[in-house]
């Protein structure tokens, strides 16, 4: 059966969807991660969805549970790389994510992870250390 | 019009088409005389000769009245081309028009000679064609009409696209200064530019100044709300500025929640609050105090 | 008005509301919609598509390529025979739902496009009838 890998990283699992979402693997990717949370005891969860052109209510709602049972499991999720047109489609549609956490795109979301869990960030590119580096894309 | 069914137009505009056609642009480039070069001869030609075919093909059926049916819907077609083009190309609706009209005096010269026994004849087919051809005259109005407007409404567009710059105040903090009124077409244009921008400058605040909205009611409050959940949906949190007393008075009398917003009375304060936000912070040199 | 192309789907299983999504994607951009109304009335067809599936058990999508004016539009028209809706007011409020969902089907797709008709006998089955224009 098709299946969206989980990577583990330190103590953050990510999942970078490549394919068109249908609705089977999006129930596969919920029991997967919530599976690999407690597996591997993640802190952090990292959702890429940045090949996705489209997130209906399905799909939304598939985000939205998967970081409502991370918490319970005691892990923060951030989804990111969402695409302009699809944020705007969502919104539309009704549905604006409040309970995930979002970021423009991995690196961010990383640093959203490590900042919300206390970690020391690595790379030096928290804006307050970074006074002349303008931030990348 | 009970002579329609033997109306004689249909037999006359297929014989004698060569000869209709070239009277009829002969006498719309000697009207036009005093104002040449809009239209070509060869373009002209061209048009009239499109139009005629198109009529001769209509009225086989018979049914003058109903220009809106099926079988004049070739005749629409070109009629439709033609207007929209020279609504595009600036001419007035008379101009258009009298394409149309114009071919009355062809048609009706021709009726004279083929019907010239029969007055009878000459006067109800004379009152068929005008009959026809006014409501074709006006059929090409009509169309100009609206493609005047679908000018006007792109014009509309581009400067709806033009009035909602978004800039870059700081790094990684963006200002959307919103002047006039937000409506769902604009607001769509709003988020979509205010996106774009997060997506190319990563930006992780916008500022949305308000000071030039005139009012806010339930539904510019729903169009900000939108705004501000589709930034954070792309990682960015949004503050809104410019909240005039009134504008504070209004959107708690109309009950619209606000909470989960930050919102500022001035662009000022929501610029320090980003500033500090992202790490930054403005200090004053002693020396210069 | 013209119709200038029209294609029948069948929504049978959730493989073809991918395959409806991707269908109509394909048609918008042959229409040249912009890439926030492509992804509107694909995620509104997707909507569609599953209401279909979940509550009457499948169901048909005709998509018809519209011309009018000089304006460019499509529809897309969702046919099912299954139990109905008995109160269409009650179905189009976001929130409401016989089902499992969060109820944002209905109303939520009525949001993405510019033109929605829907006609539902009790018993007899549904017909939900969209249009996006250029």
């Amino acid at each position: 059966m098709e299946r969206i890998p989980i990577l583990k990283m330190g103590e953050f699992v990510l999942v970078s969807i490549q394919v068109d979402m249908h609705d089977q693997l999006a129930m596969t990717l919920q029991d997967d991660l919530t599976a690999q949370i407690v597996r591997s005891r993640a802190k952090g969860v990292l959702i890429d969805i940045s090949a996705l052109e489209i997130v209906d209510s399905f799909i939304g709602r598939m985000l939205g549970n998967i970081a409502s049972m991370a918490r319970v499991l005691d892990a923060e999720t951030v989804v990111v790389g969402m695409r302009p047109a699809v944020a705007i489609t969502l919104v539309e549609l009704g549905m604006a994510l409040p309970g995930v956490k979002t970021a423009l795109n991995v690196e961010r979301g990383m640093e959203l992870l490590r900042a919300t869990l206390g970690t020391p960030v690595e790379t030096g590119r928290a804006p307050a250390e970074s006074p002349n580096g303008h931030p990348q894309n | 019009m009970t002579r329609d069914e033997k109306s004689r137009i249909p037999e006359i505009l297929r014989k004698h088409e060569p000869e209709l056609l070239k009277d009829w642009v002969q006498r719309q480039l000697a009207a036009a005389g005093g104002r040449p070069g809009q239209l070509s001869e060869a373009a002209l030609r061209e048009e009239a000769s499109r139009f005629l075919s198109a009529l001769r093909e209509a009225v086989v059926g018979g049914q003058f009245r109903d220009i809106a049916g099926p079988a004049w819907s070739g005749v629409r077609e070109v009629l439709g081309e033609i207007s929209r083009d020279r609504a595009q190309h600036g001419f007035s609706p008379t101009e258009t028009a009298m394409f149309v009209f114009s071919f009355k005096e062809a048609l009706f010269a021709r009726l004279r000679r083929e019907l010239a026994a029969d007055a009878d004849a000459l006067a109800d087919e004379t009152w068929a064609a005008t009959t026809l051809l006014d409501r074709l005259g006006l059929y090409t109005i009509e169309i100009h009409q609206k493609s005047r407007e679908e000018v006007i409404g792109r014009q509309q567009q581009e400067m709806l696209e033009l009035s909602t710059p978004v800039v870059e105040l700081w790094q990684g903090v963006l200002g959307l200064p919103l002047i006039g009124t937000l409506d769902s077409a604009r607001t769509q244009i709003v988020m979509e530019s205010l996106l774009q921008r997060i997506v190319e400058t990563g930006a992780t605040i916008a500022v949305i100044d308000i000071t030039g909205v005139p009012t806010v009611d339930t539904l510019v409050a729903q169009h900000l709300l939108k705004t501000v959940a589709a930034a954070r949906l792309m990682g960015a949190d949004c503050i809104i500025s410019g909240i005039r007393p009134q504008i504070a008075q209004t959107i708690v009398h109309l009950g619209v929640d606000l909470q989960n917003v930050i919102t500022k009375a001035t662009l000022a304060d929501a610029f320090a609050i980003a500033l500090q936000r992202t790490g930054f912070a403005v200090q004053r040199l002693p020396h210069r105090a | 008005m013209g119709i200038l192309r029209t294609e029948k789907l069948a929504v049978d299983s959730a493989d073809d509301i991918v395959r409806v999504r991707q269908v109509v994607r394909a048609w918008a951009i042959e229409r040249r919609f912009s890439l926030v109304d492509q992804t509107k009335l694909v995620t509104a067809a997707s909507e569609l598509a599953r209401n279909m599936l979940l509550y009457a058990g499948g169901g048909t999508v005709e998509l018809e390529s519209l011309e009018e004016q000089g304006r460019h539009g499509l529809r897309l028209t969702f046919e099912d025979h299954g139990p109905g809706i008995a109160d269409i007011g009650l179905a189009m409020k976001d929130g409401y739902t016989t089902g499992s969902g969060l109820g944002l089907g209905l109303g939520g797709a009525k949001r993405l496009v510019n033109e929605f008709d829907i006609q539902s006998r009790p018993g007899v089955g549904t017909s939900i009838r969209i249009a996006r224009w250029r």
